[in-house]
């Protein structure tokens, strides 16, 4: 009888959790996903005649509070403009008084999902990928604070988008994570960004750099450096540097040289720019020498050979030519 | 580097090497001074011609089946001219035109495109 009533108890929660559409040109057409504020649903917009994605207000959450920080949220997104970040379209208040905003829905897979059987070279394309909305962003001040795999995703036309800016900071304005207002969101338990003794979210297990985790007011863009550099070892061996900080043995040296760079305590020996970093992952699939990585004469000779790996087979094969007419086929 | 440079000082290097290595024929050392000056000229006329169809033409594939004809081409001039040793010209000569190919194609700076 008691588990009859918990699971009706549970539909009642669920179907309250529905948001309340009425006198918008909106219809929810099911639920996507949670996140640290609320819900993400999927909804018809009813006048152009597509698809968007609604993030919608928790009903038990404080809304005033959290109310505004989704709004900010919105705003932040709003004045991001670059195709791999996803665009807000619209943003207001429902009938029984949640925050909400409208987003373009963005059919795909998370980045753990695509990479499953990817080579390296098409992982590192990706992380250049990534690297590009991150750097637009530092540009103008925001810093994203929760890159996580789970926060990127594949358009199902290779497009790559940075989801989910509710722990976005404006560096710009230099203001305290406690002053934002961020310090005071509660992670639905489903959410895998976590609080921090003091309460404060500061990002995701693993994927978060030492002075975030500190809660310190020193945060800037280098702290998405770090969860890049994170980003780029759980590409290249599927779990996230947490799990097993020593993961990237396995990995190219030069590499686990750009993530271990990239991932540095010291945010001043970290790479100063997401396109500084991509750059490197570049250099290195072109067989360039890689600016994290002092490589010895051996792995120099072989770097070279491997970018000029036809060029120099032609000469080779012109000159042992040249060899074999002087030796037995003489004019 | 321009990819007509490019073709010029590779076709120049790689014909000076082809006329060189006719010192190793006793028959010919005597006129080896003509032989380097006459496949010098020659390869820099294969690597400007090849050099100006890489800047045309952005395909690794035809700038290579292109070298490799020229090559060919002036090699069997040459070849005419000697009245024989036409696999002992032609070859090289076709090698060095497959290679200043490639190497236009894959190295060299094309034209930037114009502002409108």
């Amino acid at each position: 009888m008691k588990q009859l009533s918990d699971r009706i108890v549970a539909k009642l929660q669920a179907e309250m959790q529905v948001p309340d559409l009425a006198g918008t040109r909106y219809s929810v057409v099911r639920h996507l996903a949670r996140g640290g504020m609320g819900s993400v649903w999927l909804a018809d917009d009813m006048v152009l005649n597509r698809r968007v994605a609604l993030k919608v207000l928790d009903l038990v959450a404080p809304a005033d509070d959290l109310g505004a920080l989704l709004l900010r949220e919105a705003r932040i997104l709003a004045g991001l403009e670059h195709p791999g970040i996803v665009p807000v379209h619209d943003a207001g208040t429902l009938a029984d008084g949640r925050a909400f905003y409208c987003m373009k829905y963005v059919e795909g897979q998370t980045l753990a999902q695509h990479i499953a059987g990817k080579n390296l070279s098409e992982k590192l394309r990706l992380l250049e990928r990534i690297a590009e909305p991150l750097d637009f962003a530092h540009a103008r001040g925001f810093i994203h604070r929760d890159l996580k795999p789970e926060n990127i995703m594949i358009g199902a036309f290779g497009e790559v988008l940075v989801m989910d800016w509710g722990l976005a900071k404006v560096a710009a304005t230099g203001r305290k994570p406690t002053e934002d207002g961020i310090s005071t969101v509660v992670p639905a338990p489903q959410d895998s960004s976590r609080v921090t003794g003091q309460g404060g979210v500061l990002g995701t297990p693993g994927y978060i750099s030492p002075e975030q985790e500190r809660g310190g007011s020193e945060v800037d863009h280098r702290t998405d450096i770090f969860s890049l550099g994170a980003l780029l070892a759980f590409m290249l061996t599927g779990i996230s540097s947490e799990e097993v900080p020593t993961a990237t043995r396995a990995a190219p040296r030069p590499l686990r040289a750009i993530c271990e760079k990239a991932m540095a305590t010291d945010p001043n020996a970290r790479y100063q720019s997401a396109r500084e970093m991509a750059a490197d992952t570049v250099r290195y699939l072109s067989n360039e020498p890689v600016l994290a990585y002092p490589e010895g004469w051996f792995e120099r000779v072989g770097r070279i050979y491997a970018r000029h790996r036809t060029a120099i087979v032609l000469i080779g094969a012109y000159l042992l030519m040249r060899v074999f007419f002087i030796l037995f086929a003489r004019r | 580097m321009n990819k007509v440079v490019l073709g010029l000082i590779l076709g120049a290097i790689l014909g000076a090497v082809d006329g060189m290595s006719a010192w190793f024929t006793p028959a010919v050392r005597t006129q080896i001074v003509g032989i380097v000056i006459g496949s010098t000229f020659k390869g820099i006329i294969a690597g400007i011609l090849i050099g100006v169809f890489a800047r045309k033409v952005q395909s690794l594939a035809l700038g290579i089946v292109f070298g490799l004809g020229v090559g060919l081409l002036l090699a069997f001039i040459v070849a005419q001219m000697q009245h024989g040793f036409y696999f002992q010209i032609m070859l090289p000569g076709g090698m060095v035109g497959l290679i200043v190919g490639y190497a236009t194609q894959r190295y060299g700076r094309g034209p930037q495109p114009q502002r409108p």
